[in-house]
């Protein structure tokens, strides 16, 4: 998720998947686990969804250093809220303080954020945070330079009113299709679901992902898939 | 039951050899001096209501409010010195307003209750500083309901589902215990509102007085708002019959 370091051609893109989804009880947080400093993969397998409260979650992409620091003050003042209040802190207030540091660092911030959680008054909520410190909140939210991909495909995937199972199924698919196609993007999925019971972490292996249109099998070698129909070189 | 603090009570920063702080006892007796202000939390909202003494003929009614809106959701009435409320009013509101821009939601009633609690104490910290004099009832409709709070010159703060101070407070107590508060609708609360202000008003020392009342209850859409008129007229009425009742007697 670091800009490149040196290559000055390299594209300043957001290397990562990141994706935020409700359902009828809770949320569903989704993430890939490519951290890439230009073409080099620093980890593999990174955590981009960061705990703020027990109750709430954030996604995190763009420059790893920025939001790993908003992520830290967030939680520092959530921390004092829920002492204060004497309450587990709502999703809005978090997705509140998460914006108020993104907008007015916008010019020395780089980051896209997706504050997911669960709170016993409004339930499941999905707040998006993206590049300039606007917050939507959203029935499911898309970040990162995977998200490009799936703009299409949560406009046909995406209903109203699923079960943790199809929310679950839907993050890790939607993931796993940016993988294939972001060059950014890669490594495991990560998932978080928030509901009233509290939070369950899920970890999907990169090589146990369906594969998708033309993507190869994993081999042991190229040559064993190579068509035989080539000729044979050098017969005498 | 006043007792002479003789030498200790020069200063809020000295304690009485008996662990009183004088000024702070003194501060209270303004507001057991002023008109009588009553709170009730009934099962859908609260209602605020004031005995306004009118000191002079020539005042516009509806003037020198003693009830102040805090923030939407919320409202404070004043008992004591007025200016001095004026400014725990002006405090409340500044904090509503900056925890509502710092953590995105309406504050809360009972965070609002400690953070004026906490200023209001605050002035009785220093030397240089007098304790306020003048007592609030707080009344707020938030995510968790109706709540009452009253903050006294001392600085503490409790909540209540009934509250009176000022004048009438012994015999405004008396007549909210017996109220079936928890069956209650604002609706109804108000008719009893009245009825207890009208009923503690001492004619004989104190000539006339405005009744001011307001509410924040599902009814006002959670807003915190004065009585509308035609309802605070009818509770007029009903309070000046039920008190010729008690004459009739």
């Amino acid at each position: 998720m670091d800009v490149s370091a040196g290559d000055l051609n390299a594209p300043h893109s957001m290397g990562t998947t990141i994706i935020g989804v409700t359902y009828d009880g809770g949320v569903v947080l989704g993430a890939d686990s490519r951290t890439s400093t230009g073409m080099y993969v620093a980890n593999r397998a990174s955590d981009k969804i960061t705990k703020l409260t027990d109750n709430v979650y954030m996604c995190r992409s763009g420059s790893a250093a920025d939001s790993q620091i908003v992520s830290d003050y967030v939680r520092y003042f959530l921390h004092q809220h829920t002492i204060q209040l004497g309450q587990p802190s709502t999703v809005k207030v978090a997705a509140n303080l998460v914006r108020l540091l993104s907008y007015n660092n916008k010019n020395m911030l780089q980051t896209g954020l997706i504050i997911g959680g669960w709170d016993k008054y409004e339930g499941g909520k999905i707040y998006g945070i993206p590049l300039g410190g606007t917050i939507l909140e959203q029935p499911f939210a898309i970040g990162g330079s995977g998200s490009s991909y799936l703009y299409g495909f949560f406009d046909q995937a995406w209903k109203e009113g699923m079960t943790q199972e199809e929310a679950e199924q839907l993050v890790v698919k939607a993931v796993s299709l940016a993988i294939a196609r972001d060059g950014a993007s890669g490594g495991v999925v990560r998932t978080v679901t928030i509901n009233s019971e509290g939070v369950t972490r899920k970890f999907y292996p990169g090589d146990k992902l369906s594969l998708w249109h033309e993507e190869l099998e994993p081999q042991n070698s190229l040559l064993d898939i190579l068509s035989t129909g080539s000729p044979e070189p050098m017969v005498s | 039951m006043s007792s002479i603090g003789t030498g200790y009570d020069l200063s809020v920063t000295t304690f009485s050899p008996d662990g009183r702080v004088f000024q702070i006892e003194y501060a209270a007796k303004a507001v057991d001096n002023s008109g009588t202000v009553v709170g009730i939390k009934c099962k859908d909202g609260i209602v605020l209501g004031v005995e306004k003494l009118i000191t002079s003929k020539m005042m516009l009614p509806g003037s020198n409010r003693r009830i102040h809106a805090v923030h939407r959701h919320s409202g404070m009435a004043v008992a004591g010195l007025a200016a001095d409320g004026r400014q725990i009013v002006a405090r409340a509101k500044s904090e509503a307003t900056n925890y509502e821009s710092v953590y995105g939601e309406p504050i809360p009633v009972k965070e609002l209750a400690e953070r004026v609690a906490s200023y209001v104490h605050l002035c009785t910290l220093y030397w240089w500083l007098r304790p306020f004099g003048s007592g609030v009832i707080l009344g707020g409709y938030d995510r968790d309901g109706p709540q009452l709070y009253m903050v006294e010159p001392s600085g503490v703060s409790y909540r209540y589902f009934g509250a009176a101070i000022g004048k009438g407070r012994q015999a405004a107590k008396t007549e909210i215990e017996k109220l079936k508060l928890s069956e209650m609708t604002c609706r109804q609360g108000v008719i009893e509102v009245a009825k207890i202000i009208y009923g503690v008003h001492d004619e004989a020392k104190d000539k006339a007085f405005e009744l001011e009342m307001s509410w924040v209850c599902d009814e006002s859409n959670r807003q915190h708002q004065k009585v509308p008129d035609d309802i605070l007229e009818e509770a007029k009425a009903a309070a000046k019959a039920a008190l010729e009742e008690m004459d009739a007697d």
